[in-house]
């Protein structure tokens, strides 16, 4: 791995080969390794070791960045001359700031952050991640299904210096495995992640696919319309997911928010509060910003009502000066920048659904629903309104029919086309927030939820 | 870059690989970007390393480092193998590959100028002079403009004795201007949207485009769109623009046609298809006048899946998918090709970069233009009661490829042959083979452009790959059109 070390030695080589006002490196890569498995075998097989060294120089209102994975003398010379080369043909831009010079009132964020890396992880190996799909796939196999999914491990670093004296790391490991069970014309899936391998139960995640594989089997058409859903905490990631992008500031400033004019105002049901707090026990990711601002934990949406925003430094600095200075919330640097120079400000990234004060489980959800659908996933979501923020998208790998307090039988997969306001003011009932991987959103903590009126337009023909 | 090739074979070789290819690259890239009249973004990136595919022991193992000194090849090539020893451990049979003569080769995206010559104050004026143009649209409330280039550079060597030298350009560009006010957001993009039209070409492509030529008129329909009127639903003659076809190609046949999907490499993330083995060569994919190719081959035209070798060391090819509406062929690899009785690949294997395996990716997959001379135009005239969409702004299809619905940003209606009105959030959706039997005209080749997909994703880790779609003008019969806001 890079050490901080080695990192600090060479910003010093950086630094003595700028000749900007001000300088900042960002470090990021590690070693990763995925095991890929489809028809019961593994298919594909990797591992990878990469650093990337990116080098941002400032001259008096102008910025530009530069990227190397050679961390020779010679290369870092050439990208800081390349970055320089793009700084200085530029207009100067009044609303750059100078690097900041150390992490301010996030810096309690940092202390309470739990530990990220795990030995055991970033030591796995080729034949232990063999070992768990061999387990995966005696599950399929007993069950007659055939499998497919991965089984990942990785060990990262992202770390910034800059030369007002700022500098912030933090190594971590991640794992993940997903599963897909396929039967002849229905399948089902679960996938899971964590900064530890051993939080991570594949035989548990392998049954529960292969039972909604079978579940599933012979699935019915039933008509598109409007019908009570049940979304499993993954389905529940992958569309709220759209909208957190038009939480940062210059989203407003920029007027391509669903959020422009209606910070303040109740949008969704009393039952939904959301946070962004990357030191939730749950969460995984770095305690800093992308020009190393600590991160703040800031309450989105409290009782419905979008309160807060997040911010870049100088995206703050601009809403102070806005039509909107009054009607977005309080206005502060949050530490959730972008790095720079961006088109996009700043995002939550490490999103936390507030718990029911009485969860429902699925199982409860399912049980008083009269008539409705269960859905495990949802696929390549869209956004068609974006004001309305109204997305499409699929259900797949394990839709379900509900009548009467009981699944009945698997069905065809739907088109959706609903607006997220609507869906976030539908929400009948809760799950406990868990930890949640998807494949069109980031990883969130999340509720299962019981939503009333999901609108699906189509039905496909499996 | 022979030594660092030797070091990576021969180790390979000495732990037990029946079979190494390794993969040296150099990479190279420049984004600018410009948002309401100042520069938003102006970066270069380099990225190179080296990438060791082995079988051993009947079985795939990659593993890839950004350290190109001996001892970190040779570790890399024994992880390498190491990893292909272990994918053993849960396998049901050996790999084998289709054979192919092992080239050695020379080839570089033809280019008139390079782009990482040109200056970059100048690049950046022209995009502040775009930014401007569309900001003096009165209810234009954001601009943005972009301009990309990358060059990749990359050295094939396999145990085989294949030693091919590949460098490819790709250039591109575009921008797009939107307008709030009230409940609503409207955008309009030019040439496309995400990003602009991208082509495997020079600098050249950015003064072929008429970019500061047409700005006004962007930023003047953005805002009109405000007042359009909403596009109804119900069943009309549809008229789809070239970039629109284009993405409906992508993700209506060149996804569907790629083997490994076929084969269920790809149920865990990007899915299956619904074109299973039997149907090939027994399947109306569409009418008559569809065909469709899969074109690597420089004559094809500059589009982002044109090569000389694909990334396991076979030559660009032409296939047959779609013949005068008969599904004929798939996308495939070595390792795929015998699945479809076929004894070569089809040479699709691509990979994003140095650290990425080689997976089945579109190449370019186009749609032949109409024989008969026909305009966009003239194909309008022809139509009684349509409506014309133009520009993507929404995609989104099933895991099979059957269910598919996509919005553009703008539509017209069409009345007995003229452009009546302008109409806002045009949607259309159907199943994949119907819609395809339901094209009863595309223009001719005057109208045929190869637009390019710069962004498209696959594969675990995932991977982005460039694809290139020709396409022209086409009319579709009695699609659904306006279910996007259906119940909304």
């Amino acid at each position: 791995m890079l050490t901080r070390d080695k990192a600090a030695d060479i910003f010093e080589r950086i630094k003595k080969h700028s000749t900007a006002d001000q300088v900042e490196v960002l470090f990021s890569g590690g070693k990763s390794a995925l095991t890929r498995f489809a028809n019961n075998i593994i298919h594909q097989n990797v591992a990878e070791q990469n650093y990337v060294v990116s080098v941002r120089t400032v001259f008096g209102g102008r910025t530009a960045r530069s990227a190397t994975n050679k961390l020779d003398d010679e290369s870092l010379k050439r990208v800081v001359q390349s970055s320089e080369r793009l700084a200085k043909v530029q207009h100067p831009d009044s609303d750059l700031l100078p690097v900041p010079d150390a992490c301010g009132a996030g810096a309690r964020t940092r202390e309470m952050l739990p530990t990220r890396h795990f030995t055991e992880t970033a030591a796995a190996t080729p034949q232990q991640r063999a070992e768990t799909v061999k387990k995966i796939v005696s599950i399929a196999d007993r069950h007659k299904l055939t499998t497919a999914g991965i089984v990942s491990t990785s060990e990262s670093v992202e770390a910034i210096f800059n030369s007002r004296g700022l500098t912030d790391w933090l190594t971590q490991t991640s794992s993940e495995i997903s599963i897909t069970m396929l039967a002849p014309d229905s399948s089902g899936w679960q996938k899971a992640n964590s900064p530890d391998v051993a939080n991570l139960d594949s035989v548990a995640l392998a049954e529960t696919a292969a039972r909604k594989a079978f579940e599933s089997a012979n699935p019915r058409e039933i008509p598109a319309g409007k019908y009570t859903v049940i979304l499993e905490p993954a389905a529940v990631l992958d569309i709220v997911g759209f909208m957190f992008f038009d939480f940062g500031g210059l989203s407003i400033l920029d007027q391509r928010s669903f959020l422009n004019n209606r910070v303040g105002i109740k949008l969704f049901g009393d039952n939904i509060n959301i946070w962004d707090d990357v030191a939730h026990p749950l969460q995984s990711g770095v305690p800093f910003d992308g020009e190393g601002v600590c991160r703040h934990k800031v309450q989105l949406v409290k009782r419905g009502v979008v309160e807060r925003l997040v911010y870049a430094r100088a995206t703050a600095e601009k809403m102070k000066r806005s039509e909107h200075k009054d009607k977005v919330g309080p206005i502060e640097p949050t530490g959730h920048g972008f790095p720079l120079p961006n088109e996009i400000g700043e995002a939550p990234m490490n999103i936390v659904f507030g718990a029911s004060p009485e969860p429902t489980s699925v199982d409860q959800m399912i049980a008083s629903t009269e008539r409705g659908v269960l859905v495990t996933r949802l696929w390549y979501i869209r956004e068609v309104d974006p004001y309305e923020k109204i997305l499409t998208g699929m259900t797949r790998d394990g839709t379900f029919y509900v009548e009467n307090g009981k699944i009945r039988h698997g069905v065809r997969n739907f088109r959706f086309n609903q607006s997220l306001i609507q869906m976030l003011s539908n929400v009948e009932a809760m799950g406990t927030p868990v930890r949640a991987s998807g494949e069109e959103s980031f990883d969130m903590v999340v509720p299962a939820m019981k939503v009333r009126d999901f609108n699906f337009t189509e039905v496909t023909k499996f | 870059m022979k030594d660092i090739s030797s070091w990576a074979l021969n180790v390979a070789a000495q732990l037990g690989a029946s079979y190494a290819d390794a993969r040296i690259a150099d990479d190279r890239s420049r984004a600018l970007s410009t948002k309401n009249g100042k520069v938003g973004g102006a970066s270069d990136s380099e990225s190179s390393g080296l990438g060791i595919r082995v079988i051993a022991d009947g079985a795939w193992g990659f593993a890839s480092s950004d350290d190109l000194s001996q001892a970190a090849v040779e570790a890399t090539a024994a992880r390498a193998v190491d990893i292909g020893k272990a994918s053993a451990r849960v396998k049901k049979r050996d790999i084998e590959l289709a054979s192919e003569k092992p080239a050695t080769a020379e080839w570089t995206t033809p280019f008139q100028v390079d782009p990482f010559t040109t200056s970059v104050e100048q690049n950046i004026d022209l995009l502040l002079k775009i930014d401007s143009e569309l900001r003096s649209v009165a209810g234009v409330t954001l601009a943005e403009t972009n301009m990309n280039f990358r060059r990749e550079e990359q050295w094939f060597v396999s145990s085989e004795g294949a030693n091919i030298h590949q460098t490819k350009y790709t250039t591109g560009v575009g921008y797009a201007a939107y307008a709030f006010a009230g409940s609503e957001i409207q955008k309009r993009s030019y040439p496309n949207s995400y990003g602009g039209q991208w082509q495997n070409k020079g600098y050249e492509l950015i003064g072929q485009l008429k970019l500061l030529e047409n700005a006004r008129r962007v930023g003047e329909e953005a805002v009109a769109l405000l007042k359009a009127e909403q596009c109804p639903e119900g069943a009309f003659d549809v008229i789809l623009d070239g970039s629109q076809l284009g993405l409906q190609i992508h993700e209506s046949v060149g996804h569907p046609i790629e083997l490994d999907r076929v084969l269920g490499m790809e149920a865990n993330f990007a899915g299956t298809s619904f074109l299973t083995l039997d149907k090939l060569r027994t399947l109306r994919y569409g009418s008559d006048l569809v065909n469709v190719v899969a074109d690597a081959r420089q004559e094809h035209g500059p589009g982002l899946g044109t090569f000389g070798f694909d990334e396991e060391g076979v030559p660009a090819q032409c296939t047959p998918i779609i013949t005068n509406g008969l599904f004929t062929g798939y996308l495939s690899s070595r390792e795929t090709a015998h699945t479809i009785g076929m004894n070569r690949s089809g040479g699709t294997l691509r990979a994003e970069c140095w650290n990425r395996l080689p997976i089945i990716r579109m190449t370019n997959i186009s749609i032949l233009p109409g024989e008969k001379p026909l305009t966009r135009e003239q194909l309008i005239a022809d139509t009684i009661n349509g409506v014309y969409m133009e520009t993507n702004k929404s995609w989104s299809i099933d895991d099979k490829r059957y269910n598919f619905q996509f919005s553009c940003e703008l539509g017209w209606e069409i009345k007995n042959g003229k452009r009546t009105r302008m109409l806002k959030n045009p949607s259309y959706s159907g199943i994949t083979t119907e819609f395809w039997n339901s094209m009863d005209a595309i223009c001719s080749r005057d109208e045929w452009i190869v637009w390019g997909t710069p962004h498209c994703g696959k594969g675990q880790p995932q991977q982005v790959m460039g694809t290139g779609h020709g396409a022209a003008p086409a009319r579709f019969r009695n699609i659904k059109v306006g279910s996007a806001y259906k119940g909304t």
